[in-house]
């Protein structure tokens, strides 16, 4: 394939991969920002949410019964809500008993929930791979001279942006929004001036899953299959993505995720795919190590 | 003879100046007395001298030594020692350990003779065990030797900084609010341990609201506002300094 | 409490210890006996516990006494079992004698690992360590240098011999491993009571406070790593040549994540606790066999439990004692711990608030010991006098 379509290819993979990395990226940056702590277990529900995809259609067969776009709406709404209320529930068992611990408590629950959900959801769906299926979406193509753009990378990447776009006008727009955007401020100010903290926590304990969700679910119809260890891999690597653009920043975690995904597509393309996802640890290392604070701005070391 | 100088210090965060352009010394054997309305830069002041925070601007010389870019560990073991106005003891380890903590950059044994528990090692470990008891005399806490720090009473727990903050054998001492929430009972008995420090040779540096203990036991005070020092001098003169009265008393006046 | 029963108490303790450890080494004589055929198998259970037990160990430097979040444990156990079985296999080093390297290799990777990184907090430093894991197995799955042998690894590792005899059997391996098991827990004691052990502690409890006395936080650290790692590396060094065999996948992050929860869960900074952490995690699932599958997730939700309800984990940390020099010895051997602060100053004298109590009693310079004790001290007559200029002036 000629070079610039070549490159083409990768970037819109590249694009797509990184909105669905941005999408689990803003879960782990809205968690952060409120609660200041990073929600271990945030990428199992991702993965959550790709086995209930996987279980909707294909297990009760609503992909072949309802055909793709109800079947796939009707997934989203139902999906989306399950592991809502899964983040719901964890924010209740494994955090909420522990806000006045130490921080090494929190953290080691946060291990401890992303331990138990990883394995649960092994237990209920088996190690193997589990296929999608590549019917459930059309097998649409389009041939731009010589670069070929799926109908399918199309629409996760424009769904993606949509709810992202949307997030965005309810963080800046509205006054729940606000009321996040002060307690990630400061949690004990906001209270003063007459913000309902626990409200809010739980509030991003839902939408932060809802994003992670709608993305498992996104990653099942995009590639085709999906096995139990997705939630550990993407989950860092969206947490990297959080880390880049700025931890607790949420149009970080948008840009971060979209940039690791540009990096991870160009570098697969144009160095080499087995040390792919070494490129994200290193990346995460490198701006830990060097610009903490991500491109965007936040604190994470301790200044002496 | 100065042995600590303070030369043209400023310190900004972001925007903010918070200590613009001090310069002052402070001679040996003397007990001085940073005072100001809260929000002057003092604790920033501290701070810079003990070296967990970055100069922006200007120097400050430990008996002729530049303190500018060490280590807060380095600055300690060139003898300056200090006390945080919120308590900062290790809550969770006894007050023996707390005492040890100070004796720490005073010892030599490293990685391999604590390993394998060489004599060398051990003698140092009594020697140290015996300095943190006579400090813990000193102030009065010997007998709680074994208890967790956290669970003595906010008083004591004030004596045990100090006594912390002797065992690292300094020759300057700098105490932020020592008698921060101290009753009369143990702001008098905080006095005695003045001048019983006094006695040992050890400059001190305080900061400090209550003006009765500061009158008490500072012969030189320096006065802090918006950052800058305002005036310098012994305690009735400053009591009389009307840009003193003015910085604490003239805030109604202010269009802040 | 009278002071004899304690003490009573204290050296029947002791010898229950003994006895305990005693049965313990009889163990592989004493399984022939009552497991029969089947003591081979246990006798291997024993010497995987045994062995996790050593790198749980040597964790417990770095997460349970300098409070460390460090997820990453199996990196350095993985090197030390590679640098042995290269050592051996291509340069025919006896097993034994490739100790000292792959200590030191394991050691030299930690130092450099931790070096750019030991002053992010927690959270991150926990994500890095886990990073530097994956890192490390994917450099090994590769065949790094062409001398990995890839993802099936090196095969044909010798067995040690040490003085002549060629240890094989479990058997052999038992006393080998739980050998160096009492060697590290007497060790990394005397490491935990010394000026090192001390400042990691304080490192733990609050890093500002601790390098404002003087402790160079990045320094202790990087040292901590260093010396967890490199007695990860020795216990890599056993593991090697006890399974011959050694693959990328038998040092993965799963690896890291079961030490982890052995450390946390048996009790941090407690070494007992420490051992029986490893009893548990690694121990039970094989007597409760069709727990295999389910191991992670009764551990996972373990862990919750635990730090809602027991956050310093089974056995948690306890502050050594120390034997105090002449004449403080004496001096203060009755008095009771007074760790609640107590009697006499009232309900919950926390130190939240000034308080009013403890200094009732210290007019003019006289502090009377029972100022913060409590009614039983005050047979003690110790009065215990703030003046002693004489004694400190220079």
């Amino acid at each position: 394939m000629p070079d610039f379509e070549f490159f083409l290819q990768q970037l819109s993979n590249g694009l797509t991969r990184g909105s669905i990395y941005a999408l689990i990226a803003l879960g782990y940056t809205m968690v952060y920002g409120v609660m200041k702590l990073i929600n271990f277990a945030h990428g199992e529900l991702f993965a959550l949410g790709a086995y209930l995809g996987y279980t909707l259609l294909v297990v009760f067969g609503l992909g072949g019964s309802l055909g793709p776009p109800l079947a796939i709406g009707l997934s989203i709404i139902m999906v989306v809500g399950l592991v809502s209320l899964a983040g719901y529930l964890l924010e209740r068992v494994a955090y909420r008993p522990l806000r006045s611990s130490d921080r090494l408590a929190a953290v080691v629950s946060a291990l401890g929930a992303s331990i138990f959900l990883q394995n649960a959801i092994m237990l209920q769906w088996g190690a193997q791979y589990r296929a999608f299926g590549a019917d459930l979406l059309p097998n649409v193509v389009f041939h731009i001279g010589g670069f070929n753009l799926p109908l399918v990378r199309v629409l996760v990447f424009v769904a993606a942006v949509a709810v992202m776009a949307a997030l965005h006008v309810f963080v800046h727009r509205t006054r729940l929004g606000l009321a996040i955007r002060a307690a990630a401020i400061d949690q004990g100010a906001a209270k003063l001036m007459g913000v309902d903290v626990q409200k809010v926590i739980i509030l991003v304990f839902i939408i932060g899953p809802a994003l992670g969700g709608l993305a498992g679910l996104l990653v099942g119809v995009y590639y085709g299959q999906i096995n139990f260890n997705m939630g550990q891999l993407y989950g860092l690597k969206a947490f990297t993505a959080a880390i880049v653009g700025g931890i607790g920043n949420i149009t970080g975690a948008m840009v971060g995720g979209l940039l690791l995904g540009l990096l991870e597509a160009l570098g697969e393309g144009y160095i080499s795919v087995i040390w792919k996802d070494a490129i994200t640890f290193l990346v995460l290392i490198l701006i830990l190590v060097f610009r903490p604070t991500g491109l965007l701005k936040e604190r994470v070391a301790e200044k002496l | 003879m100065a042995l600590l100088s303070l030369q043209k210090v400023t310190k900004t965060f972001g925007g903010l100046v918070a200590v613009s352009d001090v310069s002052c010394e402070v001679s040996s054997d003397s007990v001085v007395g940073l005072i100001g309305p809260n929000g002057a830069g003092k604790t920033t002041v501290f701070n810079l001298i003990t070296g967990s925070i970055r100069l922006t601007e200007g120097d400050i010389f430990f008996d002729g030594k530049s303190l500018k870019g060490l280590r807060p560990s380095r600055i300690v073991s060139l003898g300056i020692a200090r006390t945080f106005q919120s308590i900062r003891l290790f809550q969770g380890l006894s007050v023996l350990d707390n005492v040890l903590s100070g004796c720490h950059c005073r010892m030599r044994s490293g990685l391999f003779s604590s390993l394998l528990h060489l004599p060398g090692q051990r003698r140092e470990e009594k020697a140290v065990l015996e300095r943190a008891m006579i400090e813990l005399e000193f102030v009065g806490l010997a007998h709680l030797f074994r208890s967790a720090a956290g669970s003595l009473p906010y008083g004591d727990q004030r004596k045990l900084e100090i006594a912390r903050a002797l065992a690292t054998d300094p020759r300057f001492l700098i105490l932020d609010e020592p008698a921060g929430g101290m009753n009369e009972q143990e702001t008098m008995t905080l006095r005695e341990i003045m001048k019983a420090i006094r006695k040992r040779n050890i400059t001190v540096m305080l900061i400090e609201h209550d003006m009765s203990f500061v009158m008490h036991v500072c012969d030189h005070l320096l006065v802090m506002e918006n950052g800058q020092l305002i005036a310098q001098g012994a305690p009735q003169e400053i009591q009389k300094n009307p840009k003193v009265i003015e910085a604490y008393l003239g805030l109604e006046d202010d269009d802040e | 409490m009278s002071f004899a029963s304690a003490s009573r108490r204290k050296s029947f303790g002791s010898a229950l210890t003994v006895a305990a450890v005693f049965v313990f080494a009889c163990l592989p004589f004493l399984l022939g006996h009552l497991a029969g055929s089947s003591a081979p198998y246990w006798l291997d259970v024993l010497n995987t516990v045994g062995l996790y037990a050593i790198l749980a160990l040597s964790l417990n430097i770095i997460l349970g006494h300098a409070g460390l979040f460090h997820m990453g444990h199996a990196a350095f156990f993985a090197v030390g079992a590679y640098v042995s079985a290269i050592l051996n296999l291509t340069f025919d080093w006896p097993i034994m004698a490739t100790i000292p390297a792959a200590a030191l290799a394991a050691g030299l990777l930690a130092g450099l690992v931790a070096w750019p990184v030991v002053h992010l907090s927690g959270d991150y430093l926990l994500i890095v360590t886990i990073g530097i894991v994956e890192i490390v197995r994917i450099a090994l799955t590769n065949d790094i240098f062409g001398l990995t042998g890839g993802p099936n690894g090196l095969v044909g590792i010798s067995r040690p011999e040490i003085m002549g005899f060629r240890l094989t059997r479990p058997q052999h391996f038992f006393y080998l491993i739980w050998g160096l098991v009492a060697v590290s827990v007497l060790l990394f004691d005397w490491l935990e009571r010394s000026r090192f052990g001390r400042a990691l502690k304080y490192i733990r409890e609050d890093v500002v406070a601790a390098e404002s006395m003087g402790v160079n936080t990045n320094k202790y650290k990087i040292l901590a790593f260093v010396i967890g790692a490199a007695w990860a590396g020795l216990a890599g060094t056993v593991y090697a040549s006890r399974m011959r065999t050694i693959s990328p996948e038998s040092f993965n992050f799963t690896e890291s994540v079961f030490l982890f929860i052995i450390v946390i869960l048996g009790g941090r900074g407690n070494q007992k606790g420490v051992l029986l952490g490893s009893f548990l995690v690694m121990g039970l699932p094989e007597i409760f066999r069709g727990f295999e599958n389910k191991r992670l997730l009764v551990f996972g939700a373990a862990l919750v439990i635990m730090m809602i309800f027991r956050p310093g984990g089974l056995l948690p940390a306890r502050s050594p004692g120390y034997k105090l020099p002449e004449p403080y010895r004496s001096r203060y051997k009755r008095l009771p711990d007074l760790s609640s602060g107590g009697v006499f100053n009232g309900a919950g004298s926390r130190a939240n608030g000034p308080n009013a109590s403890a200094s009732e009693g210290f007019a003019s310079g006289q502090a009377a010991a029972p100022s913060s004790g409590s009614g039983e001290s005050s047979d003690s007559s110790k009065v215990i006098s703030v003046d002693v200029g004489q004694d400190l002036v220079k």
